[in-house]
């Protein structure tokens, strides 16, 4: 039964949309974490949910819908550029408006039970080879950008007052990154669905944080956990058919477990 | 005859409807100590900005090594007012150094050896070789005062601009971080501009103060701006500068304080350069 599964083009597509998801949010997750962002990822993904039943109810494909919200809601915070308690409330109010919309979306567009509860909790095995290809397409954009602004984003991210007496465009990289931030919250919406984003966008980067203190160690383990986490979720999915989000969120949170203890222990 | 490393003439600074000083004249020479001093919200940050090209003067003409400041100017070094590192940053003394050197550059990092023996000898220069490699942010603020100052000459500037740079270091700490201030400009003849409240640690090494209050301005040799004549004409009010066992006690009106009197808590000029009453 696994063998045949590892056959099917559907599993073929699933590994491959879900590595190349993995990749992008291993290296986002480091610059997530720095800049404190973790509510505003869930908020994006929240209202990725409100744009792909909007998507629905219009008519495109919920994936398309869900890049639309998101973008809308990465760029919104990026221009309001708040910081701190004001980001947090922002997020929140926004984001809690969005989602009453969505609701109403999804129960008009008459796919309230189906597909509600597969953007909410991911259901990978369903993309499809036209989605492959967008997916492929946005995460490919997105770590051209990341490799290109990699290294004064994490400037402005750990040292935000001399990267921007150094020359840095801090103020148009905090614009930037939101909205690269939101391009891929709506591309691992496929794999993890809405309510578990923050598994592959923070948890990694987490754990990475516990493992090393050098910046390269730290995305290259975040990117080797988000892999592992993503790759070996989806295979275990075939073996014991439960949903393959539980199993990719319990693979990360044992990584972010497992980095803890050996950072007690090394002390 | 080389340009002055700062140059500030009939200077204004403000924001709105407010002015924080006006006609600021002021000349900086190489390898130059100077100390900027005054209450909190009397515009010493929007000064340094200034200088980095990060903000415009409402008035006058601001040169930096003869032209208009520009922002990343790769001549300034700039420390700034100092907060911990988080501690699970994952970031090291090192890589902090290495970002003042090509944090501004876009693409992928290329490690030369050229940057790795310029990054080497910053660390050896304030001495901070034995923690360079541990996460920043478990390291002492003195420490961490150590790697920023690393990290704020690597590029070699010959204009330096320090915000508070002795706040939250214990007394020891304070005398190191200061000598080695002092010891960049006699070696390098790297100008420096520091910005404080406390001028005690700084006694030995000042050449000139720098003195806001009120919108007003003092400059001069530091013995003759901290003096209660210039303070008291400065303030409007009456203030004392007591000098003990060469230790300057300011006291000012009511409030008492080494190194300024007139603390002004409800008009706070945060660094972002908004203010917040």
């Amino acid at each position: 039964m696994f063998t045949e599964l590892l056959g099917a083009h559907f599993v073929h597509t699933a590994l491959i949309a879900g590595a190349i998801v993995a990749v992008v949010c291993g290296l986002m997750g480091p610059f997530v974490v720095t800049r404190g962002m973790a509510f505003a990822v869930h908020g994006t993904a929240e209202l990725g949910l409100t744009g792909a039943a909007g998507g629905l109810l219009i008519g495109v494909s919920a994936a398309t819908g869900a890049l639309a919200g998101s973008l809308a809601v990465g760029v919104l915070f990026g221009v309001l550029g708040l910081r701190g308690r004001d980001r947090d409330t922002a997020t929140g109010t926004v984001l809690a408006a969005g989602l009453g919309l969505g609701v109403l979306f999804l129960y008009l567009s008459r796919k309230y039970a189906t597909t509600g509860f597969g953007l909410l909790f991911g259901d990978i095995t369903a993309v499809s080879d036209h989605q492959l290809h967008i997916l492929t397409l946005v995460c490919g954009a997105l770590l051209l950008a990341l490799i290109v602004i990699g290294r004064p984003l994490w400037f402005a991210s750990v040292d935000p007052e001399t990267a921007e007496a150094r020359g840095v465009p801090t103020r148009t990289l905090g614009i930037v990154f939101p909205v690269l931030l939101a391009a891929a919250v709506a591309e691992t919406i496929q794999v993890t669905g809405v309510l578990l984003i923050l598994t592959l966008v923070i948890t990694p980067a987490a754990a990475a944080q516990y493992l090393a203190s050098r910046p390269s160690a730290v995305f290259a383990s975040s990117v080797a956990i988000s892999l592992g986490s993503t790759i070996g979720g989806i295979l275990l999915a075939l073996a014991q058919s439960w949903p393959t989000s539980f199993f990719i969120s319990s693979l990360s949170f044992t990584a972010y477990i497992l980095a803890r203890l050996l950072a007690v222990v090394r002390r | 005859m080389t340009d002055p490393i700062v140059a500030l003439s009939h200077v204004a600074a403000g924001y709105g409807q407010r002015a924080l000083w006006n006609d600021l004249d002021l000349v900086v020479e190489r390898g130059e100590f100077l100390v900027v001093l005054g209450a909190n919200g009397t515009g010493k940050t929007t000064l340094l900005r200034m200088l980095l090209g990060l903000q415009q003067p409402t008035a006058g003409e601001v040169h930096v090594l003869g032209r208009a400041p520009r922002r990343g100017d790769p001549h300034i070094g700039y420390l700034p007012q100092q907060h911990g590192f988080d501690e699970q940053l994952p970031l090291r003394g090192v890589d902090l150094i290495r970002l003042g050197l090509d944090g501004h550059r876009w693409g992928v990092p290329l490690r030369s050896n050229n940057t790795r023996a310029r990054v080497a000898a910053a660390l050896a220069d304030v001495g901070a070789n034995s923690y360079a490699n541990q996460a920043i942010g478990r390291l002492s603020g003195g420490e961490q005062q150590r790697l920023r100052l690393a990290q704020a000459l690597v590029a070699d500037p010959v204009l330096l601009l320090a915000d508070e740079p002795l706040l939250s270091l214990d007394p020891a700490a304070q005398q190191a971080v200061a000598a080695l201030l002092d010891q960049r400009r006699t070696s390098k003849g790297t100008a420096v501009v520091l910005v404080t409240h406390e001028i005690n640690p700084l006694l030995p090494y000042a050449d000139r103060v720098l003195y806001l209050a009120n919108g007003q301005w003092a400059i001069g040799p530091t013995r003759e701006v901290l003096t209660s004549e210039t303070l008291t004409r400065l303030y409007g009010a009456p203030v004392d500068v007591l000098d003990i066992r060469g230790r300057l006690i300011i006291v000012g009106g009511d409030e008492a304080s080494t190194g300024m009197p007139g603390d002004h808590p409800h008009h706070v000029h945060d660094d972002s350069g908004r203010h917040v009453h």
